[in-house]
Formats: structure tokens, C-alpha cells, sequence
């Protein structure tokens, strides 16, 4: 409770300097008379707040949350579906680590942004583009993670699992997968983050007409000299962010951690 | 219910033999030769320890045993039928636990149990629970593997080899990982399983000591290359205890005996 308490007024304090240093809280006398930096530059909270404020209630904000949302979410399941069996194909065979795996490698280190000049190419400014884009941000880094996790998985377990019975399907289903578990959650969870980043920075440079996204909403605000709406929206980005690693991975490791022991407490 | 009683209070054993076998290895020194020409074997529900110091093969046989690693040459059988690969007949007991940490305590001695398709997942919840009860952990049965101890770990992974019934039960130095205290708990309840199930055990470990107090039979190995040496009937009355006067003798009598095999060959 306490570190909640903390943490609630950390934050309090930080919006408390930018209100005070952009002339929101002048008529309790607090902050210079002229504000340090026009609103063009750094607009006041206030405005911010206003912003978002209407933008929720007359359904702009929620829509493009929703186009964004969906674009992510099937980006993301068609990398997993793609980078976990690819993953496991590289951990099994030598051929295909030596193959898929450094190809993997090397594509994780080209930030997916780069994508961005062929995707519009391939696929013109289409809904594919963006899902193109998406789909090279999450793969490798699933496909990396997954591929370490089944190589990490002590071979006792298969031995064991072996000398009760199990065939290597059986072996693989129910014995190598969820040992490596913990290490194909912080891999997914990791891709997560990817398609995050690599969405909204494909928003932000292809503008599609199938649909109006949060990252084309921050463009926008660009191009329309509204800071406030580029702030606005680079909240709404931070708090998709926090609450998709809130909902859906934190238990997802916690519980994980607590099963295998690895938790710190 | 008729199932299960069959289930729980049949005791299948089996004769084990191993005839000629040879089994070489790749190392950077060259071929090793693990196992040479080794010939032995088990009768039904013996209880038999295999000693020797490492790389002696006595892992090695014990693994072509489970049918984990093919001889070069030689057959292994039970009740006269060739080993091919692992089987429900013989269950493995690791040195390290090997328990499942993602399932609980009875979620892991189901594990076994599930590979037997004769059962419902009533009965086999029911033999789960009665093995668990056997090794003195049916309190923990949804326990996490790791809040257990290093003993407990081993009751549990010993309830996971006993469940499906097999007819033969191969372990690899179980206990060569816990403190002496724990350890001697452990003979004393191994044996006190052995009389009730009447299971075919080998056992392999390089403790001579634990060999003497927990065989009826103690197979002395020899390295470079694995050969079998020796073998000595232990006719001390059960339960033994690890401290006793005359288990100590003839375990300094083997200890001996295993000193001139390893002079000879370090001389050879």
C-alpha cells in the first residue's frame, strides 16, 4: 500500500512540475508569469487532458484503439503461430538452426521500421503493410526465445519421461513444452513488446485509408502542429502498453514462477 | 473396484539377463571400452547392487537395462525377451530427482500411471494416492516439487517409478545426493518397500557400504575396461542397519577386493 502511495505521488509531483512550468497552476500564483515554452512547443496538462477528455466521450479515441488493438492482435498470434514451431524445428535439428535460426538472428537485429519502405511497396498502403510490419517484429524474437527455451530444458526430463513410457510426441507435448514454459512466456511476452513498437511505428508511416489508428492519430497531431495531441496519444500508447503486460503476462509469469520455484520471495 | 485391487496388491517380477555384452565409447582419448563381455543374472524379485568406481559401465549397463542406450554387442533380456527401448516393465530412479516441476506431487506419480491404458483417471488418482502413502508423502500430495526437501524429492520420484507397477525397478545412485541422515531414513524404507512389493531391483551406486546394507546380492565392476569381477551374497537379516558390525566387515572385505582389481589395472 505504501509503495502504491509512493508511487501515486511520484507521479502527481512530475505532472505537478510540467502544470506549474506551462502556466496551469498561475492563478494559485505557482510558476513563472510567462510560460517557459509556448504551447506549441509544450502544451499545458490542461489541454492535454481536454483533449483526450473529448476525444474519448465523442468515440475517436476508443475506435482507433479498437483498429489498432485488432491490427496488433492478429500480427502478434500469426507471429507466434509461425515463430513457436519454427522455434522448436530450430531447437530439434541441427539443419534448421543452422538455416531458420541464424537467419532468425540476424532479422532480430534489424529494427522492424526498417521494414517499412518495402512493406508499402509489396503491399501499397494497405491493412497488409501494417500486419507485414508487425509480423517481422514478433517472429524472430519468438522464434529466438523459444528455440533457447527448449535447449534449456534439462535432458533428465526427457530420459525420465521416456523410461515411464512416453513416446517423443507425448514426450514433446507434455514433457519438453511445459519445461520450457518459462522461457517461451518471457519470449512471447517479449514479442509482445515487438509488435507493440513495430506497429506504431508503422502508423505512423502508412496512412490507411481502411481505418484510422492510434499511431496515425500521433501523425496527425504532427502534421496539424497539435502537440497536445501528440501527447495526448503518446499516453494512450504507454498505457496499452501497461496494461497488456499487466492483464496478460504478469499473472502468466507469476503463477509460473511460483509452480517452478524461481520467485524471489 | 476389482481393477484396482488386482492393480495394487499384484506383485510382477521378472528374471533379467545380460549375456555377452560390449558397449564402446567416443571420447577425445580415443574408444573407451565401458562395458567388456559382460555376462550376468537377476533372478526374480532379487534385490541387486551394482558397485564399482566411476567408469566402471555400471551406469552404463544399468541404462542398456532401461533400454536408454543399445549394447554394441550382447543382448540384455527379461524373461528371456530381447530389450529394444524403454518399457512400462522397468521403471528408472536418476540420481537428480528428475520430478516434473510444473505438475504437483500427484500430479507427477500420475504421470507414469497415465501411460498405462488399462486404467481410468479414477483408479490411477486411487494408486497415486496409495503409493504416496506408501513413501510416507500423502500429506504433500498438491505440494509444489520445489518446497520439498532433497529426501522428500526422492520419496516422491521413487512413488513416480513404483506406480505403474513395473516388474522391475532400476536405480542410479537415488541417493548419492543427501545428507547421511536423510540417506539411512531411506534404506531403512526402501527395504521395508522391497518386502512388500517384491519388486526385481537393481541398484546402482559407488558406495559399497549402502550396497551391503540394501542387496541381497552385491555385483562388483571393475574399469578400464567395465568388467564384472566379483560377486558376494549378503546373507544378513533384514531390516539391516548401515551401522552394523558384520555389514561393516563385509563391506571392508569388498572394499579390499575392489583395491587389488584397481591396482592391477592402474599396473597394467
Amino acid at each position: 500500500m505504501k509503495r502504491v502511495l509512493n508511487t501515486v505521488i511520484f507521479f502527481l509531483l512530475l505532472i505537478g512540475v510540467w502544470a506549474a512550468l506551462t502556466g496551469d497552476l498561475l492563478r494559485w500564483g505557482i510558476g513563472p508569469e510567462e510560460p517557459l515554452w509556448s504551447p506549441y512547443v509544450l502544451p499545458p496538462p490542461s489541454v492535454v487532458g481536454q483533449y483526450l477528455w473529448d476525444n474519448t466521450l465523442n468515440g475517436k479515441i476508443p475506435l482507433s484503439m479498437l483498429i489498432t488493438l485488432r491490427r496488433l492482435l492478429i500480427g502478434y498470434v500469426i507471429g507466434l503461430v509461425l515463430g513457436v514451431p519454427l522455434g522448436m524445428l530450430a531447437a530439434r535439428f541441427r539443419w534448421a538452426s543452422d538455416t531458420i535460426g541464424v537467419l532468425a538472428l540476424g532479422l532480430q537485429a534489424l529494427p522492424s521500421v526498417c521494414w517499412v519502405p518495402l512493406a508499402c511497396i509489396w503491399f501499397g498502403q494497405t491493412e497488409a503493410a501494417l500486419l507485414f510490419v508487425v509480423i517481422m517484429g514478433t517472429l524472430w524474437s519468438v522464434l529466438l526465445s523459444t528455440q533457447n527455451g527448449m535447449k534449456n530444458v534439462p535432458p533428465i526430463y526427457a530420459r525420465a519421461a521416456r523410461t515411464m513410457g512416453a513416446g517423443p510426441l507425448k514426450t514433446l507435448v507434455f514433457v519438453t513444452l511445459p519445461a520450457s514454459a518459462p522461457f517461451v512466456v518471457s519470449g512471447m511476452k517479449q514479442g509482445w513488446a515487438f509488435a507493440w513498437r513495430s506497429l506504431m511505428a508503422a502508423e505512423i508511416y502508412v496512412a490507411v485509408v481502411s481505418g484510422f489508428g492510434i499511431g496515425q492519430y500521433l501523425h496527425y497531431g504532427r502534421e496539424l502542429q497539435r502537440m497536445y495531441q501528440v501527447i495526448g496519444i503518446m499516453f494512450i500508447i504507454i498505457l496499452v502498453g501497461l496494461l497488456a503486460d499487466k492483464i496478460l503476462f504478469s499473472p502468466a509469469e507469476r503463477w509460473l514462477h511460483r509452480r517452478w520455484g524461481t520467485d524471489k520471495e | 473396484m476389482k481393477k484396482l485391487e488386482q492393480e495394487i496388491h499384484e506383485y510382477p517380477t521378472a528374471k533379467l539377463s545380460v549375456e555377452n555384452v560390449c558397449k564402446d565409447f567416443k571420447t577425445k582419448a580415443g574408444m573407451v571400452r565401458a562395458l567388456d563381455n559382460v555376462s550376468l543374472t537377476i533372478n526374480e524379485g532379487e534385490f541387486v547392487c551394482f558397485v564399482g568406481p566411476s567408469g566402471c559401465g555400471k551406469s552404463t549397463l544399468l541404462n542398456i537395462i532401461a533400454g536408454l542406450e543399445k549394447p554394441d554387442s550382447g543382448l540384455a533380456l527379461i524373461d528371456g525377451v530381447p530389450i529394444t527401448g524403454p518399457g512400462r516393465d522397468r521403471m528408472m530412479m536418476f540420481q537428480e530427482h528428475a520430478l516434473f516441476p510444473w505438475l504437483d506431487v500427484i500430479g507427477n506419480v500420475m504421470f507414469g500411471l497415465k501411460q498405462k491404458p488399462n486404467l481410468n483417471d479414477k483408479e490411477r488418482l486411487e494408486v497415486a494416492k496409495y503409493y504416496l502413502f506408501l513413501v510416507k508423502m500423502d500429506k504433500f500430495a498438491h505440494s509444489s516439487i520445489h518446497e520439498l526437501s532433497g529426501g522428500m524429492r526422492q520419496r516422491v520420484a521413487l512413488a513416480r517409478s513404483l506406480a505403474p507397477n513395473p516388474k522391475i525397478l532400476l536405480m542410479d545412485e537415488p541417493f548419492s545426493a543427501l545428507d547421511a541422515m536423510t540417506r539411512e531414513q531411506l534404506y531403512g524404507d526402501i527395504q521395508d518397500i522391497w518386502a512388500k512389493r517384491k519388486k526385481t531391483i537393481v541398484f546402482v551406486t559407488h558406495n559399497v557400504r549402502e550396497a551391503v546394507c540394501l542387496g541381497s546380492r552385491v555385483i562388483l565392476f571393475s574399469p578400464h575396461p567395465g568388467r564384472v569381477r566379483e560377486t558376494f551374497s549378503v546373507d544378513l537379516a533384514r531390516p539391516r542397519n548401515i551401522n552394523n558390525h558384520d555389514l561393516a566387515d563385509l563391506s571392508q572385505q569388498i572394499t579390499s577386493s575392489l583395491k587389488g582389481y584397481q591396482n592391477a589395472a592402474e599396473s597394467d
